[in-house]
């Protein structure tokens, strides 16, 4: 370790510890800040502790679920070192890496995906794990065409020795293995749970090579599904894992089966929706990449707890309040798509706020099909700083006006729902992230649920 | 039957533009007005005696190029339809696409329709936020209250007169002066995705206008538009805010 190296360390960590100490939050980016000042060019010395490397996750959805089953499926043999939703840039990253436990054996990053090459170029991954590129909403991203450009590079450079775990249902995601000599791809095989058409607020597709819309044989969310290009350039690829025989039941979560090169498996995932069956394929293969069997990820799965906003479940005095993050217009889609058939007699809450981290333009809530999707809901309630935006947008979604209630106060609108909500009934909270952190603290604050920084440690 | 025909939705539809299509259906359906919304989809021509109202949303930047080409071919029947004042709102690249041109970063240069005397040229950085605009139209001033995203910086020929003056935000090139363009029934603006929402005023014009090319009756009946109030006021509070912290 070099004496720059060293002292910019503790310089660094020392920052973070005085932080913390002065009560200015887990410090989960500081240190990393005054790393990258200090000692810029020696960042890949950082993993040097990690005897089985760093896995880097990135995907626009699901990337910090992602991150959290494959620690889950690890943990129980090795130390892991990870780092929060919140400090998925390079910042962010490197304290990470300075302040992994002395014992951990290997880094299980998630990675912001503009981050993402600067990231790779510095540690190497061991695995790089690619799940999907969707549009999001959050400015600072710009245009979506940009990051998969820079991805193309990134993944065209690659080690050679780096295991490609790639998302094959997202054509642009598939596309990035074609020249690599190490690919794992997962997709979902099933067509009993595909989409009639694609949802309206998908992008369209159009061949990687010749430019030619891809024809979808079966539609699972968003872009993704299993795809062709008329003029049979590019395809998707073959699934070394691949999801079938899937059984949706409700908030309990998602029964399926997961063929994989050394066996087929069932799995009931605690999680609703076809993006968490993307999300643990993603881990199974990932985790396979570092030796785990899929029996034993298979296995761990089946009691993975959702991650923070992540159809969180919380007991209230008989009530169950149900968290979900609300992120982008296919997140969203396929989360309203997931509790419908629990949505009657229900009650909901709709948080959104315009913060840099929920993302400052709200446009995007009229890509989410709310058409139909609220039918029987007791009462909804819009929340947050765009509480009459969100309650604009279900006007025009026929919901009658006099079921729509507006409190622009989180905590007073969750106290609300929850005060209506009879023994036995749910209430479901779908909020932006800040408005996540604010409907969280409420509940933390009385004792319902461990505060978020616990668990983002 | 009126007929709302956004152009190409598949391609220009980036942030929220459906909104726009959805409050003007839902208004005019609300009146029982017999309506239906009829995509113009790439490879389709536009026929200006079964259209209305044209809607023209915002695309990526890859496929600026895509939808220039189709919709250059539509330039007569376009021409022909406005003539006949079918009315024309164009936002953000839709916006651009009314233009001469529009000039990238690398120095390429893509035509666009011409309907406007309008030319764009990308500017460095994006111009991004709240914005809040002051348009006057038929004699009454109106608050147009929207978010603004772009790297184009559009100039306005001689003739064109803005839509409105900026009060809030960054407008055509992003110093805060004017923002989009009006040429009789044709607007283009950069208050981006679903700004009928909140302005339920501009909605109810360009239905208005809609109903008159069909022959349909007007004025409009008034709707309970509280809660798009509500809307227009909280982004107007929260571009205020930002304002005096950049201050
Ligand atoms: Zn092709």
């Amino acid at each position: 370790m070099s004496v720059r190296r060293r002292a910019a360390a503790d310089l660094a960590r020392l920052a973070g510890n005085l932080s913390r100490a002065a009560g200015r939050g887990g410090g989960t980016t500081l240190p990393g800040s005054i790393y990258l000042r200090l000692a810029p060019a020696e960042l890949a010395g950082l993993a040097d502790g990690l005897p089985e490397g760093i896995v880097a996750i990135s995907a626009t959805n699901g990337k910090t679920t992602t991150a959290a089953m494959v620690s889950h499926i690890l943990e129980p043999e090795r130390s892991v070192c990870r780092n929060g939703a919140g400090a998925n840039l390079m910042s962010g990253i490197v304290t990470t890496l300075l302040t992994q436990p002395p014992a951990a054996r290997v880094g299980v990053l998630e990675v912001d995906e503009a981050a993402l090459p600067s990231v790779v170029e510095a540690f190497g991954p061991r695995v790089l794990s690619l799940g999907n590129l969707f549009r999001d909403q959050l400015d600072r991203h710009g245009e979506l065409e940009l990051i998969a450009d820079r991805w193309r590079a990134l993944t065209a450079g690659l080690d050679a020795g780096t295991t490609l775990v790639l998302g094959a249902d997202d054509p642009v995601i598939d596309a990035l293995g074609a020249e690599h000599p190490n690919v794992l791809r997962y997709g979902i095989d099933d067509p009993a749970v595909a989409l009639a058409e694609r949802d309206e607020a998908a992008d369209s597709t159009f061949c990687v090579r010749c430019g030619a819309a891809y024809v979808y044989d079966a539609v699972y969310l968003g872009q993704l599904g299993a795809y062709r290009c008329p003029n049979g350039d590019h395809a998707r690829g073959e699934l070394d894992f691949a999801a079938r025989a899937i059984r949706p039941e409700g908030v309990q979560g998602t029964h399926f089966r997961v063929d994989a090169p050394d066996g087929a498996y069932e799995l009931m995932l605690p999680l609703p929706g076809l993006y968490n069956v993307e999300n643990a394929l993603a881990a199974i293969a990932t985790a396979s990449a570092l030796g785990v069997p899929t029996a034993r990820s298979v296995e761990r799965l089946a009691d993975f707890r959702a991650a923070f906003g992540r159809f969180e479940r919380i007991p209230i005095d008989g009530r169950e309040a149900v968290l979900i993050l609300f992120k982008n217009p296919t997140g969203a889609n396929e989360a309203l798509r997931a509790i419908q058939p629990d949505l009657a007699g229900a009650h909901v809450v709709l948080a959104l706020n315009d913060d840099i981290a929920d993302g400052r333009d709200v446009s995007w809530i009229w890509d989410i099909d709310f058409e139909g999707r609220l039918e029987g809901v007791q009462r909804i309630v819009c929340t947050g700083r765009r509480a009459a935006d969100l309650a604009v947008r279900l006007r025009y979604a026929d919901v009658p006006l006099e079921d729509i209630d507006r409190i622009r106060e989180v905590e007073a609108a969750l106290d609300g729902a929850v005060g209506r909500a009879a023994p036995g009934e749910r209430i479901y909270i779908l909020a932006t992230y800040t408005a996540m952190l604010s409907a969280h603290g409420v509940l933390s604050a009385r004792g319902l649920t461990a505060p978020f920084w616990d668990e983002a440690r | 039957m009126l007929r709302i025909v956004p152009v190409y939705p598949e391609l220009l539809s980036i942030y929220g533009d459906r909104g726009n299509v959805r409050v003007l259906a839902q208004r005019a359906r609300w009146r029982g007005l017999p309506v239906e919304v009829a995509p113009l989809r790439l490879g389709e021509d536009l026929d200006p005696a079964a259209t209305d109202v044209i809607l023209i949303g915002g695309g990526q930047d890859r496929d600026q190029a895509l939808v220039a080409d189709a919709l250059i071919a539509q330039v007569p029947a376009l021409r022909s339809a406005i003539a006949d004042g079918v009315p024309v709102l164009a936002v953000c690249g839709g916006f651009q696409l009314l233009g001469h041109s529009y000039l990238d970063q690398s120095g390429r240069e893509t035509p666009g329709t011409g309907l406007v005397d309008l030319v764009t040229t990308a500017g460095r950085r994006r111009v991004v936020g709240n914005v809040v605009v002051e348009v006057t139209m038929n004699g009454v001033k109106q608050q147009l209250v929207g978010f603004e995203n772009h790297a184009g910086r559009t100039e306005l020929g001689a003739g064109v007169a803005p839509l409105g003056r900026v009060v809030i935000g960054g407008g055509n090139i992003g110093d805060g002066q004017t923002e989009g363009c009006r040429v009789d029934r044709v607007l283009g603006t950069y208050v981006h995705g679903p700004l009928l929402p909140k302005n339920p005023w501009l909605a109810d014009r360009l239905l208005a206008w809609g109903c008159e090319h069909r022959g349909l009756a007007t004025p409009l009946d008034a709707l309970d538009d509280r809660l798009e109030a509500a809307a227009a006021q909280a982004a107007i509070d929260i571009a205020r805010a930002e304002t005096q912290t950049r201050r």
